[in-house]
């Protein structure tokens, strides 16, 4: 019986190239990722738009995740967009996150759209992964050593407003910038870089038990990395949009503040 | 034991890598019916000549692997109340095909040839005294000794399957095999310059697709290859590790 040296796939003839259903769902197989290209993008547009094109994020004791730490800087008369300097970690975190990995290599570069289904043709043996410029990737672990500096400023922005000119103060401000933090902290503290750093580089977990307990912490968050890490997104964005509403005056003063 | 009203209409590839065509078959439902139940009647009822390999039926063997309606999958495992409508079987696409679903994976035993067994230090490799392991430490490595090696990790992966890079990328089912030697308490290689080199784990760009196909459920990309790339990272892409790391032999030498 003869043998074809070459993999049915995608070298093989057309007749294998079948029309790959979806086995999760009966909607096509494109349309989730065309879901997360779009939030993404979505997502990426307004953070531009309130990084570049906003100049603070303060209202009262609220303050808006994308300005925390508050820093002003002026170049003479010109102030540099103080969300500049938060922005970065984020960006860098969420940009080299494994979660968003997957998310943007199948939403925005095809690598693969869905599982077993064709791809934009390369040049035969071209593909390198995140081998190259990719491998930055690999420094994901310094990204997260900068968002945990920014998450101790988002706790203490959410402990200072509840302690707002040295009287206790509670709004649905309070909530939002309360779950938001929340959110965020579990999304960062279920990475996997950070469940290598916890334990997960050991081999051996029951020679150091005080690593393994934090292994065995960070994994319970890691399980759902992908959903803090939407539900973080969304947070961000409705805490930013509801600061950004009292700001402009378009939801009343004092009933919602 | 009941037969359904409808019978199933099971189109099945036939043929060879340069000649070949989707057939189809009329095949009676029965209660609890799977794939495989379905391409084995066919094949003792309607095409004797239907090379399709099989073993336990007990998603155990991993012999079954092929392409159910284009998804790698056992046709052991896939329930056919699973479809609406027609379904279809194709041969893995990631492999040389021999003939009908019957693919050559002998590039996976090759592969696993180059993968440095498992090796304890040279103290353990005396010690007369049996080994003790700790329950929590047996359990992270057995859940790669799990597999099965139906390879559908292997067929799935794009960088194989889309990309035909089998001279820069191992595959899944190889990071699960050196993950499960990587963390062994008892091993004693470093098997990082392998992975960074010829096993290329940089080649995996987490989009997870072996650990959605795994039917031994294994956290092939969670577990094992994030793991691995961390591992590597600390290696060969973490500057203040490398400084640490030479300074530590410069004040040592």
């Amino acid at each position: 019986m003869s043998v074809s040296n070459e993999a049915a796939s995608p070298a093989g003839p057309s007749h294998f190239r079948a029309i790959v259903r979806n086995p999760y769902s009966v909607l096509p197989n494109w349309v989730y990722p065309a879901f997360v290209a779009v939030a993404l993008s979505a997502f990426a547009v307004y953070s531009i738009w309130v990084v570049f094109l906003n100049n603070g994020g303060r209202y009262g004791p609220y303050l808006s995740p994308f300005y925390s730490p508050e820093i002003t800087l002026r170049l003479g008369d010109f102030l540099i967009p103080p969300a500049l300097w938060v922005a970065w970690a984020p960006l860098a975190f969420r940009g080299t996150c494994y979660y968003y990995r997957k998310a943007y290599f199948r939403s925005f570069f095809w690598h693969p759209r869905s599982c077993a289904v064709p791809e934009p043709r390369n040049r035969p043996g071209s593909y390198r992964g995140e081998t190259g410029f990719w491998a930055l990737n690999n420094l994901h672990r310094y990204a997260l050593y900068a968002i945990t500096v920014q998450m101790a400023f988002l706790w203490y922005d959410v402990a200072a407003q509840f302690l707002y000119r040295g009287s206790f103060h509670v709004g649905l401000g309070s909530l939002l910038m309360l779950v938001n933090v929340v959110c965020l902290s579990g999304y960062t503290f279920g990475c996997h870089a950070l469940r290598h750093l916890a334990g997960g580089s050991q081999d051996c977990f029951s020679c150091n038990r005080a690593r393994f307990a934090l292994w065995k912490g960070v994994t319970v968050l890691n399980v759902r990395h992908d959903r803090w890490a939407w539900v973080s997104l969304f947070t961000v964005v409705l805490t930013d949009v509801y600061i950004r509403l009292l700001m402009l005056g378009v939801l009343p003063h004092g009933t919602w503040a | 034991m009941t037969v359904s009203i409808s019978p199933l209409k099971l189109s099945v590839f036939r043929g060879e890598a340069d000649r070949g065509e989707m057939v189809a078959y009329s095949v009676p439902v029965r209660e609890g019916m799977v794939v495989l139940d379905a391409v084995l009647w066919a094949q003792a009822n309607l095409a004797p000549d239907l090379a399709v390999r099989w073993n336990c039926k007990a998603a155990k063997c991993g012999s079954c692997a092929a392409e159910v309606n284009g998804f790698p999958r056992l046709l052991c495992k896939s329930p056919v109340d699973d479809y609406a409508g027609e379904i279809s079987v194709r041969p893995m696409a990631a492999f040389p095909l021999i003939r009908d679903l019957v693919t050559d994976v002998s590039w996976n035993y090759e592969v696993n040839k180059r993968i440095p067994e498992f090796t304890p230090p040279e103290a353990d490799q005396h010690d007369p005294e049996p080994w003790r392991m700790q329950q929590v430490d047996v359990d992270r490595v057995i859940e790669f000794r799990k597999c099965i090696e139906c390879f559908l990790c292997q067929d799935v992966c794009h960088v194989l399957r889309n990309h035909g890079r089998t001279d820069a990328y191992f595959g899944p089912r190889f990071m699960v095999r050196m993950a499960s030697l990587e963390m062994h308490p008892k091993d004693g290689l470093d098997r990082r310059p392998l992975l960074k080199g010829d096993a290329g784990v940089g080649f995996c760009n987490i989009t997870k697709c072996c650990q959605e196909v795994c039917p031994e459920h294994i956290h092939i990309t969670d577990n094992a290859i994030i793991p691995l790339k961390e591992r590597t990272a600390d290696a060969y892409f973490d500057p203040i590790r490398a400084l640490t790391r030479r300074l530590g032999r410069r004040s040592a030498g």
